[in-house]
């Protein structure tokens, strides 16, 4: 075997292992170059996320239109406070429009609800890095069962 | 009783020194200064452990894959999620099989030969003949095999996996006829490059310089005879197969954990 | 400087076993200096201490006043390129030709154009008359070519000193008598300085300027050949004339016989 044509072979692994990850990369995962461009921020406080994750899926009607970029906590009032990366491409959206946490099927994972306010002539659009404030809180589950405990006890007391 | 403390000590003295030789050796194979024909070596051989391995690390990722997309589709179809078979096929490929399947093939056909052709070469004095000349053993031998093996084993684990998720798409959507957008959208959105594909590639690295390590010291450190050298390879491909198993779950803790 | 190399006072143990007690030795600049001994008594081993391949337990190896021992790792490497040592085995690369194998040292060293190489290695092979012999694999040799290949390799980088392990081990007569003209030839028209370790007693003491005998872990006898020829030692007189029967053993060291067999 000559020199030559073992640099040879070696030139087409290397460019055969190449085209494999270019193709696991574009292919399996399925990433885009333009995923990241046209992307904008938004910040979201809750009273309590439940089980939501960094990159939890932010739905409008099923539509997944963000993920949650991060999670961290307001040191002030000390609520979550979430931040959202949101896709540029499905347009902004009113500051009236509200967030809520839901639960996909009984015990599925959890994700953002997003449901648009209505939009009026002194409404804006929500912008990069505006903060929504009309949130609903994850149910938990353990908090849900404790208050049907205390109400039940109340009725027995009447 | 004081017999089997007695051994034991003398038993993790052993280890201790070996893994100090092994370490040694590593050390000075390494700090070689980059050179042409360095470079050149080191390319013969990723010809010699890289392409070399193409063959098996095709055909056993052919039949991996698709294996895994029969039995997968076997047990997803009794839940209605068949759709979530390019999921599993891709994510157990990518995180696991791809990098441990290749580094216990990698160890059984590259570090096999590697034991075997540098205890041959200590066992017919070639090493020590080259020393004579002034030719360091451990830079000329030692460090191209190294370099070679590590470069070679990522590659080779990526070509595993894709040939795996083809064959894992052949048996899912050209046989048991699931959607093929559904197959890979759903596949899609669940890998993520760095979780799954670097995450992945990490591992393949780390096994692959076990494995070259513990091939090269076990020929370097070879007793000089037929007996030794056969001994010496066998010791190469149980305990690089053992080591690249426990690190997998080590590293799978950190990563996944 | 008289002395190219210099054994000191070197103790050399392998695994409880003693092969070397307090041994000194010289070896004079441009003579062929033998050190016979019979088989087991560690010449091989003496070689690879002189070369730096081992380390003794005691004492120091001097090569051309610089102490092989205490050298670094580089340094020791700069030395040996000025040494060459003829395996007994040959220590051919077999995947390579014989003109490779030449040229393998050349290459590793020197940044000399393919020309001045071939001519170079076809000298060498020339000078151990195998020059018709440079396109054959290594493993298609006779032993007694493949050690006058391995002959033309250590000399390939022009050493100052040749070391030969056993020369003369199971060659036929005539490559005995190829060998020997050749160790001189090298020695004069080089300029080298060699150091013959063997067991044939009588052609070394043919080519030799100076001769060691070792025997129990020291060396027993030295001087001129024709001193060594009219030693007196009983051990010596041995050795020299292969008696079965004298001073030196027959048996590697070991307990009675008779008490061996009826432990078993």
């Amino acid at each position: 075997m000559s020199e030559k044509k073992i640099h040879f072979a070696v030139g087409c692994f290397i460019l055969a292992s190449c085209l494999a990850l270019v193709l696991l990369v574009m292919q399996v995962a399925g990433f885009s170059f333009s995923r990241d461009q046209g992307s904008y921020t938004l910040l979201a406080k809750f009273d309590n996320i439940g089980g939501l994750k960094v990159r939890s899926p932010v739905k409008l009607g099923g539509v997944v239109v963000g993920r949650v970029e991060a999670i961290t906590l307001d040191p002030d009032s000390y609520t979550p406070l979430v931040t959202l990366k949101m896709e540029q491409k499905y347009g902004y959206y009113p500051e009236t429009s509200s967030l809520s946490i839901l639960t996909a099927g009984l015990l599925g994972e959890q994700f953002i609800g997003l449901r648009p306010g209505f939009i009026d002539e002194d409404i804006e659009l929500l912008a990069d890095g505006d903060t929504i404030y009309d949130t609903k809180s994850a149910l938990v589950l353990e908090d849900l069962i404790g208050q049907f405990l205390f109400s039940m006890q109340d009725k027995g007391k009447e | 009783m004081i017999d089997a403390i007695q051994q034991l000590g003398q038993r993790s003295i052993s280890f201790v020194l070996r893994l100090g030789a092994a370490g040694t050796m590593l050390i000075s194979a390494l700090f070689t200064k980059p050179t042409l024909k360095w470079a050149r070596l080191v390319l013969l051989q990723v010809y010699q452990l890289g392409v070399l391995s193409l063959p098996i690390i095709v055909v056993a990722g052919l039949f991996i894959g698709m294996v895994l997309g029969l039995q997968g589709y076997n047990v997803l179809i009794n839940y209605g999620a068949e759709q979530s078979l390019g999921t599993m096929v891709a994510l157990s490929l990518l995180r696991e099989l791809g990098p441990v399947v290749t580094a216990l093939l990698f160890a059984g056909r590259a570090g096999s030969a590697l034991t075997a052709e540098v205890g041959l070469m200590k066992a017919t004095e070639q090493l020590s003949s080259m020393e004579m000349m002034a030719v360091d053993p451990l830079k000329r031998i030692i460090a191209p095999r190294f370099w070679g093996g590590v470069l070679a084993m990522p590659m080779l684990a990526f070509m595993f996996s894709l040939i795996a998720i083809w064959g894992g798409s052949v048996v899912g959507v050209n046989w048991k006829g699931i959607d093929s957008g559904g197959f890979w959208s759903v596949m899609q959105a669940s890998v993520d490059v760095k979780l799954d594909i670097v995450y992945g590639f990490i591992k393949s690295a780390v096994f692959a310089f076990v494995i070259v390590w513990v091939a090269l010291y076990n020929g370097y450190y070879a007793k000089p005879s037929s007996a030794g050298i056969s001994e010496a390879t066998t010791r190469t491909v149980v305990n690089a197969s053992l080591l690249v198993l426990a690190l997998d779950f080590i590293l799978t803790i950190f990563m996944y954990g | 400087m008289d002395h190219l190399v210099e054994v000191c006072g070197l103790h050399f143990a392998r695994q409880q076993r003693v092969l070397f007690e307090d041994l000194n030795l010289t070896v004079r600049r441009g003579q062929i200096t033998a050190i016979l001994g019979p088989s087991g008594i560690g010449k091989t081993t003496l070689l690879k201490l002189i070369g730096g391949q081992l380390t003794p337990t005691q004492g120091d190896v001097l090569f051309a006043g610089q102490s092989v021992t205490h050298a670094s790792r580089p340094a020791l490497f700069k030395m040996r390129r000025k040494m060459g040592l003829l395996f007994q085995s040959g220590a051919l690369f077999p995947e390579l030709t014989v003109f490779e194998n030449v040229a393998f040292p050349l290459r590793e060293h020197t940044r000399l154009n393919e020309r001045v190489l071939r001519t170079l290695v076809l000298m060498k092979l020339e000078s151990v008359g195998l020059r018709g012999a440079q396109h054959l694999l290594a493993t298609e040799l006779s032993g007694g070519m493949a050690r006058r290949v391995a002959l033309a390799r250590a000399t390939a980088l022009d050493p100052e000193l040749m070391m030969y392990d056993e020369p003369f081990a199971g060659q036929d007569p005539i490559s005995m008598g190829v060998l020997l003209k050749l160790i001189r030839d090298l020695n004069q028209s080089l300029g080298l300085t060699s150091i013959v370790v063997s067991h044939d007693v009588k052609e070394v003491l043919e080519i030799a300027d100076y001769v060691y005998v070792l025997a129990e872990k020291k060396i027993i006898a030295e001087g001129s050949p024709q001193a060594i020829k009219i030693n007196s030692d009983p051990r010596l007189i041995q050795f020299i004339n292969g008696l079965p029967n004298g001073p030196v053993p027959f048996h590697y060291p070991v307990s009675d016989f008779a008490k061996d067999v009826m432990l078993s």
